[in-house]
This record gives structure tokens, sequence and C-alpha cells, in this order.
């Protein structure tokens, strides 16, 4: 065989297969919101959004409290994750220091692998113990620190793709070094650092176990942001574990509700970063 | 690499950028020390949080370890009754647990960012994208759920008999099927840790400069080695972040796996049979843990999963970079 | 994207996120309501939630927020004073008692009965008595067609397959029932396991939670498990009848539930932390045990003391209205009379705060 005809050959097989790994990664997506769809869509009304969490046998009730929870919780974690993260990221791309950023790296990796009940346990002792309550303050706290190695990981690896013309240029220009790094070096990476931000609220919006002991739970509105609060996690959680058939169905459309909130966020901070354009190719 | 390119990354590449990089004289000064300073305080509150994290979990478990000391390492027991606890079973399913979940997710998650980054057609890129990044959304206690009563069963009565039947000659397909167990809780991880792989892996493909593509193009190169020799190699780096990031949720997963996963204190080779993982323990016991010993033995489990993370970090950086050292230094 | 767009999509991100935490501050309808926080056991969730939605009727200026977080999460919190009641399956110890701020007092609500369910072709109701559960749970009785079970059950058809067990890996108050009752009646499995939330179990596999065991029940053919009725009856599991002390074959019910309670009234200790299992009574179904509501005895606030105090005093009289719909069965009198002595003696300051009916 021909070396050209070979690599013709290649590239065609690689392209078959790369296809069907992003198809056989879509797959599982799919049966799962099949069977979320199956099992819940006909609990989902306009009284899911609305309504507070009713007792089993009574029709209706929804979890309207528990979507602002998962929404308010997904803000508190942001102002404890988006800053350490992104500003840490930046450290870990662009200093020159031989050790310091490995060791951060380091730690960073090995946070990820920290099981979120560890997590929630320490912001148990942190925010709970010394307040003496559950709080929103608390889950917030908890999802941020899961939060932090994700968004930090993916803005390092980001910003040092970008390209070194594109600094020396600004430099050249006299911008000082802080804002050739936030003006040019930032926006450059806009839709990178934007992706690990929605990675990383897609994992929080989905977690339990640290909530359990932080956030709480709430079968009523919030009133402050110190007292528990309801999450859309926590009461597909509590639902989804009881004998009843009606609460097995609003976890499911639960679940469907919390996956839709989160598209509907990327969609929405994809759009005000970098429009639908990604690049120009 | 193709050529000397002066479109290569910044600092961390080794272009020459003067050493002292933040505080070079320059206009705003001020400006440049309270930058340096918000990054270092991020940076100090980072480590912090995990030097909090990981003293708190020194200090509750030091009961346990004065009492059982390495042998908690190396003891198969886990008698809460009589408290005679050892950890051995755990870290077994915890590391077998997500090795096959990575064998899975790795290929499948960089060969789909691949996809979406070089070879898809230009409409199917943002909704398959999309798509993959959902599947991160998905709380874990729902894959947990639709693992018994989705993937258990098909497991048991298609798959399982048919790998015992043909491969059945291998100890890792014996044993009695009974759906849950090793394999299920290999794939509900790698379902789980496919989205971040694929997700970032994308966006570092999607940033290497275009003009590494179009040098390959230049030579002749075909698509795929285009892919292969400019983007591949430039990203190199940046794919292994993200098989980090997907393994450390790999390792640290609870819900789901505990599910699906059979929940035995037991170390076998077969993939059929049942097993148990730290996180699993620790998600199981902790609430209930009644007395003072139990609790701190729970929390000694907490202890040496970050000591299997820390170290499968390490083994997995290190091999990254003795093959990734035989290329002449790019970054690293 | 124009500067301008830009600067506007930021203006709008900021105006959007200030709402959202501005919503917080607003004052809510009804925030004049005290909010009362309790947490603990996960299997009277349903009825808990129950209760405390008709309570809202019966005195709207008081909201009860109640989650599960396990028993053991219950009994931590409320000795750590961060939820103003707590909730169990099992009841405390004395080291745990012990370890409290102040003295806790056991308020029993509803019964639960913990049934042994299987999956076996044609759902035949078997009986079983307290030996041969053992020996299955030991992993001495491996085979559904054992001659042990046999001979309980000399009608039914038993297939040669071998027995899957399940039981629970999570810890938790229905194990500590089950192991409570298997100690009792087998002497190997009080030697050789014990009792506890957790134990070492000889032989099966591990279900998470009530619904993982019964999932995993109703999905493996041949499979043997325990969970409480409320589980087995949605999932439309068949149960076993077991023998009581009485000698008696007793199917769980409600009914028989309710009997387990009567037939100890008689013994009942004081602080009401007793084991329910093996009940004397006719009627009694052995494995069942009564949830208690944890509560200092004085309490620290007058106004959220008196409102539990109140509500305490519904739940054991009008609140037993619900539990049977729910699928928990109902204190039973001669107990109800038992726990309101108790009701009275919450203080707050030495002042009992339920005013005598």
């Amino acid at each position: 065989m021909k070396p050209l005809q070979k690599r013709v050959i290649v590239n065609g097989l690689m392209n078959v297969l790369s296809g069907a790994a992003a198809l056989l990664v879509i797959l599982p997506l799919v049966l799962v919101f099949g069977f979320l769809v199956y099992q819940g869509g006909s609990s989902l009304n306009l009284a899911f959004f609305t309504q507070m969490p009713k007792p089993v046998g009574e029709a209706g009730g929804g979890m309207a409290n528990a979507i602002v929870g998962t929404l308010i919780l997904i803000g508190l974690a942001c102002c404890v994750g988006l800053p350490i993260g992104i500003l840490g990221g930046l450290y870990l791309a662009e200093s020159r220091d031989p050790r310091l950023p490995w060791v951060v790296r380091f730690l960073a990796d090995v946070l990820n692998g920290v099981p979120s009940i560890v997590i929630g346990i320490f912001a148990y002792t942190l925010v709970v113990l010394p307040m003496r309550r559950f709080s929103a303050l608390a889950g917030g706290v908890a999802l941020g620190v899961i939060m932090i190695p994700i968004v930090l990981r993916t803005t390092e690896e980001i910003v040092r793709l970008v390209p070194a013309s594109l600094r020396e240029a600004g430099l050249a220009l006299g911008l000082p070094n802080w804002k050739v790094t936030v003006r040019i070096v930032l926006v450059t990476a806009r839709a990178g650092i934007v992706t690990g931000v929605m990675v990383a609220i897609a994992r929080i919006a989905g977690e339990t176990a640290p909530l359990l002991f932080t956030a709480f739970g709430n079968r009523f509105w919030h009133s402050r942001l110190d007292q528990p609060i309801a999450a859309l996690a926590l009461q597909v959680f509590a639902y989804a574990i009881s004998p009843f058939d009606d609460w097995h169905r609003q976890a499911w459309a639960g679940a469907l509700v919390l996956i839709s909130m989160v598209f509907l966020v990327s969609l929405a901070a994809r759009l005000a970063t970098s429009g639908l354009q990604r690049r120009t190719r | 690499m193709i050529g000397v390119d002066a479109n290569r990354g910044g600092s961390a590449h080794g272009a020459p950028l003067p050493r002292a990089f933040f505080l070079t004289p320059r206009g705003s000064l001020w400006g440049d020390r309270i930058f340096q300073g918000i990054v270092y305080a991020a940076v100090g509150l980072f480590a912090l949080v995990m030097t909090g994290i990981v003293f708190a979990l020194v200090v509750e478990s030091m009961p346990a370890i004065r009492r059982f000391g390495l042998s908690f390492v190396t003891g198969q027991e886990w008698d809460p009754v009589k408290e005679a606890f050892g950890a051995l079973p755990f870290i077994y399913g915890t590391l077998l647990s997500s090795l096959v979940g990575m064998a899975i997710a790795v290929p499948l998650g960089i060969g789909a960012a691949i996809y979406l980054a070089e070879l898809a057609p230009f409409w199917a890129r943002a909704p398959i994208g999309f798509l993959i990044e959902l599947l991160a959304a998905v709380p874990s206690v729902v894959y947990g759920l639709w693992g018994i009563f989705v993937l258990a069963p098909f497991l048991r009565n298609w798959v399982e008999p048919l790998l015992g039947g043909t491969l059945g000659f291998l100890p890792l397909f014996q044993g009695p099927p009974y759906g849950v167990g090793m394999l299920a809780a290999g794939l509900i991880l790698s379902i789980m840790t496919v989205p971040f792989i694929a997700t970032v892996s994308r966006e570092v493909l999607l940033a290497v400069p275009n003009t590494q593509r179009e040098a390959a193009l230049a030579l002749g190169a075909t698509r795929w080695e285009t892919t292969w020799i400019a983007v591949l190699r430039y990203g190199r780096s940046g794919l292994v972040g993200a098989v980090l990031l997907g393994l450390g949720r790999a390792l640290g997963e609870t819900m789901a796996v505990t599910m699906v996963i059979g929940n035995r204190p037991e170390i076998a080779v077969s993939l059929f049979a049942p097993g148990y993982t730290m996180a699993s323990v620790l998600a199981n016991e902790f609430t209930e843990a009644t007395s003072d010993v139990y609790l701190s033995a729970l929390v000694y489990v907490g202890l040496l999963l970050l000591a299997v993370t820390v170290m499968v970090n390490s083994a997995a950086r290190l091999l990254v970079w003795t093959v990734g050292g035989s290329v002449k230094g790019i970054r690293e | 994207m124009t500067t301008r767009s830009v600067a506007a999509t930021r203006l709008m991100g900021l105006a959007l996120a200030g709402l959202l935490l501005a919503v917080p501050g607003l004052p809510i309808a009804g925030a004049a309501q005290t909010l009362m926080n309790g947490a603990g056991a996960t299997f009277p969730y349903p009825i808990y939630s129950k209760w405390f939605d008709e309570y809202t009727k019966v005195d709207p200026s008081v909201r009860f927020n109640y989650q599960s977080i396990g028993s053991g999460g219950g009994i931590r919190q409320i000795s750590e004073r961060t939820v103003d009641f707590g909730a169990t399956d099992g009841p405390m110890t004395d080291e745990q008692l012990k370890k409290a701020p102040a003295e806790l007092i056991h308020i029993p609500t509803v019964l639960g009965a913990v049934v042994a369910t299987y999956n076996l072709p044609g759902n035949p109701t078997l009986l079983f008595t307290g030996e041969v559960l053992a020996d299955i749970f030991l992993g001495k009785i491996t085979s559904w067609d054992d001659g042990k079970i046999k001979s309980l059950n000399p009608g039914v058809s038993l297939p040669k397959t071998p027995i899957v067990l399940v039981h629970r890996s999570d810890g938790s108050g229905t194990t500590y029932i089950w192991v409570d009752y298997l100690s009792k009646i087998s002497k190997e499995w009080d030697e050789k396991v014990g009792r506890g939330t957790s134990v070492k179990w000889p032989a099966g596999l591990g279900g998470k939670g009530n619904e993982g065991v019964a999932g995993q029940i109703k999905n493996t053919s041949g499979a043997l498990g325990y969970v409480e009725l409320a589980y087995a009856i949605t999932n439309k599991l068949p149960v076993a009848s077991v023998k009581n002390a009485s000698g008696k074959f007793i199917e769980p019910t409600i009914a028989s539930t309710t009997a387990a309670a009567a037939g100890a009234a008689n013994n009942m200790p004081a602080d009401f932390r007793v084991s329910l299992t093996n009940a004397p009574g006719d009627a009694a179904y052995p494995i069942a045990s009564f949830t208690w509501l944890l509560v200092y005895k004085d309490q620290p606030d007058e106004l959220k003391g008196r409102l539990l105090a109140k509500f305490l005093w519904w739940a054991i009289h009008d609140g037993q209205r619900y539990p049977q719909d729910l699928l928990y069965a109902p204190l039973p009198a001669p107990v109800v009379k038992q726990i309101e002595e108790k009701v009275k003696q919450i203080t707050f300051k030495g002042k009992p705060l339920v005013a005598t009916r």
C-alpha cells in the first residue's frame, strides 16, 4: 500500500473513531435523560415551579423554593470559588517561581479528589458550629471550596496557551503588567475560563452530601442567608430515597429541572462573555 | 512542535521574559503591586483552606492512628461492633474502580474532545459540546439510582453473562453476575468523569493557536496528522490537567458509586464481584458512627484517601514527565 | 461584541446578581413566623412532613423544618444545639446522653416494622423463624431449598437457587432493629456479629438506604433482604411472616406493629428507651420499633419551647390520625398516656410548658 493511501486510510479511521467516541460519550446522557423524562416528565407542570413541597398523598406541590435556593447557593459559591480559582490559576500560569506553583498545583489536584462529604464536614466545622446554626452561607462556602480546583486548573491551562506575542504586544504598548494580564490575557482566555466555570457549576449544582451539614435544606422559603435554605439536589435526594412513587416522580422532575437550569446558566454565561462565536477560524 | 514559533504560550514556555516578571518598573507600579497582592492573597487563602482540611483530618483521626497505627492500612477486617478496623479492602476498591473508570473515560473523553475541536462539522460542535457538559450537571444521586434500576439489571442480564461466557477464562470475569459490583461502579465512574475530561480537553485543544495547524497543513499533513502532530503535542500538558481533574473526581465520588458497587468490604479479582471504596464507606457510615473510635477510624479512612490521591497524582505526573521528557522541553 | 454591549451585559449581570442576593433580604410574607429546625432519621420523614404541614393549620405562627440526615446526625446536631429538636430510630446510648450539654428526653412518635422481603417466582408468602433468619444472615443457609426453610413452608415449591442476600451498607436504625432482633434470638449472632447501626455482615451485598435494598431485591431474582414495611408495600414486594415470642407466625401489618408496643406497655421504662423486638403479646409482630423525637427537658427559649411542647402534645393525640395512610403504625393508647406525663415534664427554667388538660 502506498504511504499516501495508508495515511488517508488512517485519517478516515481516526475520524470515525473519534466521532464514535463523541457518540458514546453522549449515549449515557441520552439514556439518563430518557429515564428522567420517562419517569418524571408527567410531574412537570406550572405548580412544580411555583409551589412548595407538599406531604405525600396530596396532589401538586413543587420545588419552587429549592429552585431559587440552588441559584442562590451557586451565586454564593461563585463568590468564594471564582476569585480564588481564577486568580490562583493566573498565578500558576504566569509565575516563574520554581517551587511554590508546583506545590499549589499539586494541592489543587489533591483537593479535587477530596470527597465532597469531607468538604461539607469541613464547612460544618468552620461555619455552622461557630454560628450554631445551619445556613445558606455555610452551603455556599462548601460548594465554593469544591469549585476551586476545577476553576483553578482550567484557568491555568487555558491562560498558559495564550500566545506570548499578545502579552508582549501589550507590554510594548506601554501597558502596566496587571493591565496586560486583566485586559488582554484574561479576555483572550475568557471563553475557556467560562467553560471551566460552567463545568464547576454543573458539578456543584448536583452535589448533595456537602449540603446536608451546611445548607441543611428548608421546606419553606428562606428568609435570610444565615438560615437553612432549600436546594434542588437535597430535595431530589430526600424524595428519591422515600418509598412513595409520587415523590419519586417529583424527584426525577426535579433532576430534569436541575439539569435544564445548569444548561440555561451555561448558555447565558456564554452569550454574555463571548457571544456564540467561539473563535475566528 | 513545528519549527520555531513566536506564537508560543506565555512565560511558562521559557519564552524570553524578565525573571522578576511581576516587578518590572513600569508606569503604574501601584497597580502592579496591588494586583500581585490580590493574587497572592487568593493563593494564600487557597493554601489556608487546604491546610485546614488536612489539619482537621489528621487531628480527628489521631485516636485511630494511635490505636491501630499502620496495621490499619493492611488490615482487612471492618467490624464496627467489635471495633476492629482495617482499610485495605477500601483502598483496593477505590483504586480498582477508578482504574476501570479512567480506562474507559480517558480514551473516550479525549477522543470526543478531538472530534469536537478538530474534526466535527461546524454546525454540530456547539450542540454536542453542550450535551457533554450537561452530563456533568446530573446529580450523582440520579446516576446512582439510574445505575440500580437500569445499568445493573442490564449488566446482570446481558453484559456479564456475555463477558463470562467469552472471556471467562480470565479471573477478571469470573463469578456470579450480580449486576452490581466493580464493573458497574467503574462504568458509572467513567460516565461521571468523561464530561470533565472531554470538556476541558476540548477547551485546551481549541486554545492551541491556528498557526500550528496551518504549518502542519502547509507541510501536507492530513487532518488527523495535523491533529496528532501539531495540536495534541502542543496541548499535552493541558490534556494531562484534564485527565487529572477527571481522576480526582473518580477517586472521591461517593453517592453514585456506593449505590452500585455492592458495598462488600472484600478484596476480589473479578470485576463482577462487589467491592467497597473509601469514599463510600465514609459517606455510608459517617452520620451514624456512634463511638469515638469508630468516628476516628472513618476519618482515618478519609486521611488515607487523601494520601492515595496524593500518590496517584504524583505517579501520573511522574509518568507524564518521563514520557514528555523525551521530546525536547517545551514546557515542564 | 462592541464595548458598549459588553458593558451593558456586565451591568445586567451585576443587576441580576444584586437581585438574587437582595431577595433573601426582602421581607417575605409571614416572616414573622417562628422557624423551628429539626434533623434526624430518614425513616419518619414522610409522616413528619405530613404532621408539620397539618400543624400549620392548627398553629399558623410556627413552621417546622425537618431534614433527614440520619439518626446519628440527628443525635449529633441536637447535642450541638444547632437544631431545635432531633429525631432518631435508635435510642441514644448512655454515653451519648452524657455528652449532651443538658438532659435530653425521648418522645416516641410512631412505630415502624422491619420486614423480611424477597423476590421469588410466584411471590409466595413465606414463614420464617428468627433462628432461620439468623442462619441465613450468618451465611449458614445459602439456598432457597434448604431443609430448614422447606420445613417451615411445606406447601411452597422453593427453587434450587442460591439466596442473594441483601443488607444495608449505610449505618441505620433499620439495621439496628434487625440485628437487635437477631441478637436476641440467636446466641451465635450475638457473639459473632452483635448489635449496631453498622455491623460486619458475614454474607451478602450492601444496598444504600431502604430504597437501595428494595430496588436491588426487586431487580434480582432469588434475593432476600430486610426493609422498613413501607418500602416493601410501595414496591409491591412480598413480606414474610415471622414467629413471635408467643409462638405465633405474625404477618407484618400496621395493626401487628402497634400491638408490639401495646405488649411492651406494661414494662415501659420511664425514658422510653426500649427495644420492642420480640415483644410479648399474641398479636405482636416481633421486629418492630419506636421512632423518637429528641428534645431538651429544659428548653433554652420560652417561645420555642412552648411551641414545641404544644406540637408534641398534638402529635401524640390528633396527629395519630395520619400515620396509617402513610404506612406507619400509630401509638397504642396505654403508651400515649405514658408519653403525656413525659411531655408535661418539658420546662422552661423550671416552669412546665404544657398546661394540663
